[in-house]
């Protein structure tokens, strides 16, 4: 008897699948999800979670959140980032501590796995939404990602 | 050989009464060679544009539409592409075979679209046997496919191939029943006159009512697995296979087969609407008095309807396993042709058609 059942569930599920994509169908014109890229060049924006390229904001005093504490580094699989820092005396405390000189980012390596960002303590480096990153010569894919002249924002240590 | 060419009277008379008799029969076989020709590349370009279009918008997607308006000269673009393109070929081949099996795939299915009735008038060749006749040339393409298959001497496109045998042989079998099915309420295997037989009584699906519908499922299912598409297209199953029996093919040669896949389904909705949804006639009979409006619109969109159906299919169907593919044959389709069929006779013998 499963038989008359099994080819009526059959003929059931299979009309099922056809009224979604025939749903999809009617639909299509308005939901479209293509993007003209580059036709739309000037408008595309893309959505949150893209990951574009590893950034460090920098606030409007020129100050960022990053400690040198080279949990990026070490999480990278691929060695993408380097952080090249020293012990310098804070002119507030009078002590000696770590800060970042150079935080450097191999954007040709990358493989855009997001284990720095999810490694950093204080979130002081965040995925941009940029999606143009093709460039003529592989040197300009190696950047410095804290601005020059930048410093560890007060306080963020502790 | 007095092949009856029934297309456009005036033209016939016109060639007959400038040149002598043998010199305009040979001339207007030639004129409906190429028009025929002409149809088939038309046909099969526009519906490689209509699948990927109308795929595109079941995917939600926009599809092709950079070449001309709507992306209207796409495929033409790209059949230009495929002639310019090297014909490559690995050394260890079968040469003879391996060239000779594309004309296979395409010849059969080029001799079937004659047959059709596209309206009164537009009919090259119409045989007394036409529906044994379609059936017996559909299944000549499978040859092409396996010779494609072995000749490439590739297991990936053998394995194809095989599939590709196994499953025409099987799905013949229940196309030809639900064939038989409707021939049963006609009394006649020539086109023409089944599309006579429904201008007074109604479609065929409507007059046989019940085994009709029955056997129309039934042949849109054998059918999309005859024209080997999805969920049917284990012959070139690309997560499987490479791209099966025609891996080893380039530029016009592979055109030929991808070509012939939508003659094929061309064909296809042509027997279904010739069988079922009454050909050239118009739906009530509404243009059937106004003798210059062409019918073979009717036919036309009824066909597209049909084949709007089969991209259905393909783009919301999972691909059937092989052991999936024979038991729905085996122990669905055809027992159920089969009682479909005597249904269908008792149903004529007591005259319960409408
Ligand atoms: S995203 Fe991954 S690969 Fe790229 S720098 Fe961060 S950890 Fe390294
Ligand atoms: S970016 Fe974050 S994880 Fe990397 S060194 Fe700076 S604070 Fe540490």
């Amino acid at each position: 008897m499963s038989y008359f059942s099994d080819i009526y569930n059959g003929i059931k599920t299979l009309l099922t699948g056809m009224s979604v994509t025939g749903g999809y169908f009617i639909r299509a014109r308005k939901g479209s999800i293509t993007q003209q890229y580059p036709d739309n060049r000037e408008t595309l924006k893309m959505f949150d979670r893209f990951r574009g390229e590893v950034v460090m904001p920098h606030d409007e005093n020129n100050e960022h959140y990053c400690t040198g504490c080279q949990s990026c580094e070490i999480a990278c699989p691929n060695g993408s980032i380097e952080i090249v820092w020293d012990r310098q005396v804070d002119p507030e405390t009078g002590k000696k501590k770590k800060m970042i000189d150079k935080h450097i980012y191999h954007l040709g390596m990358c493989t855009m796995c997001g284990l720095c960002i999810e490694s950093c303590p204080t979130d002081a480096i965040v995925w941009a939404q940029n999606y143009e990153n093709s460039v003529y010569d592989r040197k300009y894919l190696t950047k410095v990602l804290n601005q020059p002249g930048s410093k560890v924002k007060a306080g963020i240590e502790d | 050989m007095n092949i009856p060419l029934n297309i456009t009277k005036t033209i016939h008379d016109w060639l007959f009464s400038i040149m002598p008799e043998g010199v305009a029969t040979v001339t207007e076989w030639v004129i409906v060679a190429a028009a025929y020709l002409a149809l088939f590349a038309v046909v099969g370009l526009y519906l490689v544009l209509l699948e990927r279009k109308v795929a595109a918008w079941f995917q939600l997607r926009l599809g092709p539409n950079r070449v001309g308006p709507w992306g209207i000269f796409q495929t033409m673009a790209d059949a230009l592409k495929l002639v310019s393109k090297e014909l490559t070929s690995n050394t260890k081949i079968d040469k003879f075979l391996y060239n000779l099996a594309p004309y296979f795939v395409i010849l059969s299915s080029l001799i079937a679209i004659g047959v059709f009735p596209f309206s009164r008038q537009f009919q090259a060749l119409d045989i007394n046997i036409g529906i044994f006749f379609l059936f017996a040339i559909s299944s000549i393409g499978v040859i092409g496919i396996l010779l494609a298959g072995w000749s490439s001497n590739n297991k990936f496109s053998m394995i194809g191939a095989m599939r590709s045998g196994l499953q025409t042989i099987s799905y013949e079998l229940s196309v030809g029943l639900s064939m038989l099915t409707m021939v049963l309420l006609t009394g006649s295997l020539q086109l023409s006159e089944i599309i006579e037989v429904q201008r007074t009584g109604g479609w065929l699906i409507i007059q046989g009512h019940i085994p009709a519908i029955i056997a129309f499922m039934i042949f849109m299912i054998a059918g999309t697995a005859e024209t080997n598409r999805a969920p049917f297209d284990l012959v070139e199953a690309e997560s499987e296979l490479g791209a099966g029996f025609h891996t080893e093919y380039s530029g016009m040669k592979f055109a030929y087969f991808f070509l012939a896949e939508f003659i094929n389904m061309f064909i296809i909705a042509s027997i279904a609407v010739v069988l079922f949804f009454g050909g050239w006639l118009s739906p009530f009979g509404i243009t059937d008095d106004i003798t210059w409006f062409p019918e073979s619109i009717w036919f036309v969109i009824k066909v597209l309807g049909i084949i709007f159906l089969m991209m259905w299919f393909r783009w919301t169907f999972p691909r059937l396993r092989v052991d999936q593919l024979l038991t729905l044959e085996w122990k669905y389709l055809l027992p159920i042709n089969l009682v479909n069929l005597v249904l269908m006779a008792i149903i004529i013998w007591l005259n319960w058609t409408i």
